[in-house]
């Protein structure tokens, strides 16, 4: 990644707050004990059953203390890990959450009661409560004044402070017509005076909808997250089965041995708990809401969490040219003289011409002629000098200097002037212009009064570290294709510099269309930026559509997240969330799966040593005792939520490599380290409730 | 563990592997319906048959539809074969006289359920039990069809992987038809003469009494034993024509038919890994799951065979001092159960070999097996019978596995998961789910209720005090739910339990056996337990049609499913599931959901007893 891009990133970033604020905590706490409400944890199969188990071992243990039965202590201390179980679960979901609400405190803060300067039909200004505005109103907004809904600007030019939102202090331009039409309620006009029509009726506007994301409010599972709920519900009823039936192989097995007992209610309840993915069961919404979040750190507003996970799957991505693959600007990279003309000369005279000249194509002239004929800029002062600037009509820029005219421009432009001062203008000319073109450069001719120069070749330039980063998306398997509205040379011979896999040149809204539709065909999940109104129907078409927040309406409206920094590359980083999602359930199933094995060890051979005595050599960890054992797999188990809820709500780290890589890495971390991992953790916890006299 | 052995297991490994690629490849053809050898002298019956039945070749049928054609099928041939048995009386072939006295009502339910199943579970002894008419019609028709139905529903799996946004899966006539006719049926008459060859019997004569070299009287059972012994094997159904199954000197009689049994069992579900492969157009693919199924069967095997070479150390211990390892002159280790002609190593190659597949046959009595040597058959079974598998079941059985493991792990990429370029959603997590929820739900739910099932009070009715007797009158019917087919009237088991030959560990053992078996639609039996009463018929008999069509119709709801997917090309993004690190995970996923769920239940069964047996000695 170059610096440009890691600059423009982090300065985009959100300020995220630390994974361990106080404030979330201290509210997540709070929140963990209201989500035992049983209607909440119903919403996950998992926990309830353990919720369910808490309840019933509750009930026993105050049987037990009543009546003086049974094994007080430890069945205290059993329901006491198993209602910390599920508070846990709920503290990683309150987490994740909290996360979002602090963020939507903030949005909120800009939804303070704004006044309306609104046009009534014969243009009158009424001042009304922002509320009252419906979609289809007018009002004037000048500088100072906060815009009171999302709308579209319909007359006039003004900058616009739009930090409230995407938290970028530099302002914006917004203007009538075009794709820098939208303007955001809550943002607040700087400059100039503008009449906006607003789109968008209360409550359903921008804010509105970005609080109601962040804070999770209309939090839908997504389809990845369903499917995995019922893998772990299914799982669940496993072991149910697993668990109910051992009853009945346990009264037999006493009966026939004629020595111990069947395992009391406790024991069969904290065997199912331990058993049961609690793990992923309990932070897997966690992992939704953080994914979610984490995309939102990097300031982009996904309208849902389907997007986010569409984000991983993507294997083609469409990226624009211009703003994304190239800087926007080109660069002079040669001066070519027509026969019969120093180039020195040329050099001279397409410097002079650029001194003024404040665009980056005008400086990289000066720098280029600096360089490489090490012609300095000059004192222009003692000179009688006049800048020509460039305008739309005459498509030339230049200098009125001592009597000589320098100009340099489009070719067309700079010939008709020369022919107008009575010069010639040979096909010696035309041949370089066309050559230019054809290679994918932009030809600039420079003149000096009626005699033709030579020309500048201006090139597009490629942003550094683009070819790494297209080299890194290949792969991840995921195919690139550079949208372009050049000729097919031209494209071609960017898309070769870039290191692009595919590029569609001379697009229309049309030909974009029809690409994704191809790619679609051929089961592909295509991903595309896009902000003027003509992207509208292919971001809606493309499976993950980013639109540029300073884009038009429509577009915000047809993609599924919106850029908030207007930073095409941006793409890259949403996809590479979307794959951290999905690889942090898949990698907390496998570790809460895999856990379930120690747990075995240390809870079968607890609940029959009595019975059958030669199933000490099952303790292979050497538990104390079987309550302590008991008890200890269910504390680890309770334990381990906790300690993966940083995990859960980071990502498990991810690294560009093929999926064979990947999948070896994570199945070695998670799967192997998740079969070793709980047999030290339930040994040490078995030594400290020995120590501390606990069981 | 001795050279010898190791080098029969690697011989019949080897062999097998020479027929994986050409087998699989034809049927790869038959089931396209391409041009093969056997083309011009089969394709005719093919049409006929057709014609006859009024099939439709080019006529492509939804899930919902194979699956009702399926089951429609399956249960006309239950009812067709139950009616059948119970008037075997009335019907020829049949020297030895058997009637429905024999073959009451609920036994003829679970025969005939065990046999459309592709079970071939047998509460009863077939030399007193079923004619020769029963058994070459009745029975060994759905030792065909079964088989063919089994490769018909893999067919239609491999199908929702291979087609692209396809409404149908395939015909299921087409599939059955083609199934018996190109490829069980050349193989079988090949396998029958060169039976017959080997010394098995092809005949309709009465049993023969004769005098042994001792003088005593016995009598020889005979009858039409090689035709059916080919397809038990070929089609893993394993019903045997003897009570003693392979085990027989009629049914297995050499070394050599020992081998070629072994390898048979395998044959077709091994090469149908490779048509598998082939149909989605990446041999790879086909490969890695003969891969995982290899692992899975090399490392059964190894921890069977290493068992029962030991034997039980006690033996050995001071006191006792008998020579437990294998010398010239003994076989050493557990030789108890086995045939000598088959020794060790042949005895635990083929115990592991018919419980990988859902065969059922058996060369040795698992129930004599060391603790760990039972266990593995066990294990098999518990599997699912994914390790090969039962022709056609062991493919789509392993194939939902691959599933199961891909939505794990596959997430672990970055990417929701794909299989063979379908992606893997709700709807297939939910079906894959729903068969090995149900599958676990009939093996221990029967068991638990079978150890515990009190039905009358009372053990045996020699021993009857009057008070049990008076009991047993006021039970009434419900008394005679565990009561033994055929004996004489008073004779009742009481509890479900009581039916078990051995007490503690290997009592549960005998239990959870016989469910794993019924619901796997193995068949085997761990033996020790009398099976033959109307509540273990009937419980078995339900176990059996939940194992095979509850497992069926998720699987062919997947197939309908994947069909109806777009196919999404493999990209270096892309979860590979031709790998090595495939292979491991899809075993990985195996052993750990089939541990998972029945470790609770195997620990107070064979694992208890083997430990009992190495720290004090004590055996069931």
């Amino acid at each position: 990644m170059n610096n440009d891009m890691t600059v423009q990133s982090t300065s985009g970033k959100r300020k995220a707050s630390s994974l361990f604020d106080p404030n979330i905590i201290k509210r997540a706490s709070k929140e963990a004990f209201l989500k035992l409400n049983p209607k909440t944890v119903a919403k996950n199969p998992v926990m309830f059953v353990v919720e369910v188990g808490s309840l019933l071992t509750t009930i026993l243990w105050i049987k037990e203390l009543a009546t003086h039965t049974g094994h007080p202590l430890f069945t205290g201390q059993c329901t006491l890990w198993l209602w910390f179980t599920v508070l846990f679960a709920n503290f990683a979901e309150a987490m994740a959450e909290g996360r979002g609400k602090a963020q939507a405190d903030t949005l909120r803060k800009t939804k303070t009661e704004t006044k309306a300067r609104k046009l009534d039909s014969n243009g009158i200004e009424q001042l009304v409560s922002a509320t009252e505005l419906r979609r289809g109103d007018r009002v004037v907004c000048e500088a100072g004044d906060i815009i009171p809904g999302d709308g579209e600007v319909v007359e006039g030019i003004a900058s616009v402070d739009e930090s409230a939102i995407t938290g970028e202090s530099a302002p914006v331009i917004r203007e009538s017509g075009g794709d820098r039409s939208a303007v955001t309620g809550g943002t607040k006009v700087l400059s100039d005076k503008v009449v906006i029509c607003i789109t968008s009726n209360p409550g359903e506007t921008f804010i509105d909808r970005m609080i109601a994301l962040v804070e999770g409010a209309q939090r839908q599972k997504t389809p990845n997250e369903i499917a995995l709920s019922i893998l772990l519900s299914g799982l669940t009823i496993v072991f149910l089965l697993a668990v109910v039936t051992l009853q009945p192989f346990a009264i037999y097995s006493v009966k026939s041995a004629g020595v111990g007992e069947a395992p009391s209610v406790t024991v069969l309840v904290a065997l199912l708990v331990c058993l049961i993915p609690t793990t992923i069961g309990g932070l897997l919404s966690a992992i939704g809401i953080a994914g979610m979040d984490r995309v939102m750190q990097h300031n982009v507003l996904a309208m849902s969490g389907k997007a986010v996970e569409a984000a991983g799957d993507v294997n083609t991505l469409l990226l624009d040219k211009t703003g994304t693959i190239t800087l926007g600007n080109r660069e002079a990279v040669e001066f070519i003289p027509l026969e019969g003309v120093k180039i020195d000369e040329l050099a001279n005279a397409a410097q002079l011409s650029s001194l003024a000249d404040e665009t980056p194509e005008g400086r990289s002239i000066v720098v280029l002629a600096k360089e490489q004929y090490g012609l300095r800029g000059r004192e222009l002062q003692s000179h009688e000098a006049e800048f020509i600037p460039f305008t739309a009509q005459t498509r030339m820029s230049g200098i009125n200097i001592d009597s000589q005219q320098v100009r340099k421009g489009a070719a067309g432009s700079v010939k008709a002037w020369v022919l107008n001062q009575k010069g010639t203008v040979t096909s010696e000319l035309d041949d370089i212009v066309t050559r230019i073109s054809s290679i994918g450069g932009t030809p600039l001719v420079v003149a000096l009064n009626d005699k033709v120069l030579g020309v500048i070749y201006l090139k597009d330039v490629v942003k550094g570290g683009m070819k790494e980063r297209f080299d890194e998306l290949r792969r991840m398997g995921i195919k690139t294709i550079m949208i372009t509205g050049d000729n097919p040379l031209t494209a071609k011979s960017i898309a070769e510099e870039a290191g692009v896999d595919d590029y569609l040149a001379e697009a229309t809204p049309e030909d974009k269309m029809e690409l994704i539709k191809r790619e679609q065909a051929g089961g592909k999940l295509v991903a595309m930026t896009g902000d003027g109104t003509n992207d509208a129907p292919a971001l809606a078409q493309a499976d993950v559509g980013v639109a540029m927040n300073t884009g038009t309406q429509a577009a915000k409206e047809a993609g599924n997240m919106v850029d908030l920094d207007s930073n095409p590359t941006k793409l890259i980083e949403v996809v590479e969330i979307g794959k951290q999602l999905l690889m942090t359930r898949g990698a907390l199933t496998t570790f809460s799966i895999a856990n379930d094995v120690a747990k075995y060890f240390a809870i079968i051979p607890a609940m029959f040593m009595a019975t059958y005595p030669a199933l000490a050599a099952l303790n292979i960890m050497k538990l104390s005792t079987p309550q302590s054992a008991i008890l200890a797999a269910v504390i680890f188990n309770a334990l381990i939520i906790i300690a993966l809820i940083p995990l859960a709500l980071r990502g498990v780290p991810y690294r560009p490599m093929g999926a064979a890589e990947v999948l070896r890495r994570n199945l070695l971390i998670y799967g192997v380290g998740g079969l070793i991992i709980p047999f030290p953790g339930i040994w040490v916890i078995d030594r400290l409730l020995s120590a501390l006299h606990l069981a | 563990m001795t050279f010898v052995g190791v080098l029969q297991i690697l011989f019949m490994f080897g062999l097998l592997l020479l027929t994986v690629k050409p087998l699989g490849s034809y049927m790869a053809k038959v089931f396209e319906g391409e041009r093969t050898l056997f083309t011009p002298i089969l394709r005719p019956m093919e049409t006929l048959i057709y014609k006859m039945c009024g099939v439709r070749e080019d006529k492509d049928m939804k899930w919902t539809t194979y699956a009702f054609a399926m089951i429609a099928f399956s249960l006309v041939g239950t009812v067709a074969t139950y009616v059948l048995l119970r008037m075997q009386g009335m019907l020829p072939w049949n020297p030895q006289h058997f009637g429905a006295k024999e073959m009451p009502a609920n036994l003829a339910f679970n025969t005939a359920v065990s046999f459309t199943t592709n079970t071939n579970w047998q509460s009863y002894v077939p030399e007193t039990t079923v004619s020769y008419f029963s058994n070459m019609v009745s029975l060994a028709i759905h030792n065909w069809m079964s088989a063919a139905t089994g490769m018909a529903i893999a067919m239609a799996l491999v199908r929702g992987f291979a087609r692209k946004s396809a409404a149908g899966i395939g015909n299921f006539w087409v599939d059955l038809t083609r199934s018996t006719i190109y490829i069980l049926a050349p193989i079988t008459v090949i396998y029958a003469l060169f039976l017959i060859q080997q010394g098995v019997p092809q005949n309709f004569s009465p049993y023969s009494a004769i005098k042994t070299v001792e003088g005593a009287s016995q009598t020889i059972a005979q009858g039409p034993v090689a035709s059916q012994e080919a397809i038990k094997m070929l089609g893993t159904n394993g019903g045997g024509f003897f009570n003693a199954n392979s085990a027989h000197p009629f049914e297995n009689p050499t070394p050599l038919t020992n081998l070629v049994q072994i390898l048979s069992i395998f044959l077709i579900p091994a090469a149908l890994t490779y048509t598998f492969g082939k149909l989605v157009g990446n041999v790879k693919q086909g490969w890695a799951i003969f891969a995982a199924m290899s692992v899975l069967f090399f490392a059964g095997l190894f921890f069977c065979y290493r068992a029962e070479a030991a034997g039980n150390p006690n033996l050995s211990a001071k006191g006792i001092g008998i020579e437990n390892a294998a010398t010239d002159t003994q076989a050493g280790g557990n030789m108890e159960g086995k045939e000598t002609r088959f020794g060790i190593s042949a005895s635990a190659l083929f115990a592991t070999v018919t419980t990988d597949a859902s065969c059922g046959a058996v060369n040795a009595m698992h129930d004599s097996f060391t603790p760990i040597g039972g266990l593995v058959p066990l294990a098999n079974i518990l599997t699912g019978e994914v390790i090969f598998g039962g022709v056609g079941a062991g493919l789509y059985g392993m194939l939902m596995f691959a599933v199961l493991a891909v939505f794990i792990a596959g997430l672990m990429v970055g990417r929701t998961p794909e299989y063979i370029g379908k992606k893997i959603e709700k709807f297939e997590v939910k079906m894959a789910m729903l068969a090995v929820l149900i599958l676990a739900a009939s093996i221990l739910g029967f068991s638990a209720l079978a150890s515990n099932l009190n039905l009358p009070p009372g053990k045996d009715s020699a021993s009857f005090t009057d008070a049990q007797k008076a009991d047993e009158a006021k039970m009434g019917s419900i008394a005679r739910w565990n009561h033994v087919n055929g004996s004489s009237p008073s004779q009742y088991n009481g509890a479900m339990a009581n039916n078990v030959n051995n007490s503690g560990p290997h009592g549960l053992s005998e239990i959870i056996y016989a469910y794993a078996s019924a619901t796997g639609n193995n068949g085997s039996a761990f033996a020790g337990l009398t099976a033959n009463t109307p509540v273990y018929n009937g419980t078995l008999g339900i176990a059996m049609l939940i194992g095979r069509f509850m497992m069926i119709i998720p699987l062919l709801a997947i197939a309908g499913s994947l069909a109806a997917k777009k196919h999404i090309p493999a990209t270096s993004g892309t979860f590979p599931t031709d790998s090595g690190t495939f292979v491991l995970l899809l075993v990985g996923v195996v052993v750990i959901v089939g541990a998972l769920t029945f470790f609770p239940a195997l620990a107070l069964g064979p694992i208890v007893e083997h430990f009992q047996m190495m720290t004090g000695g004590k055996l069931y």
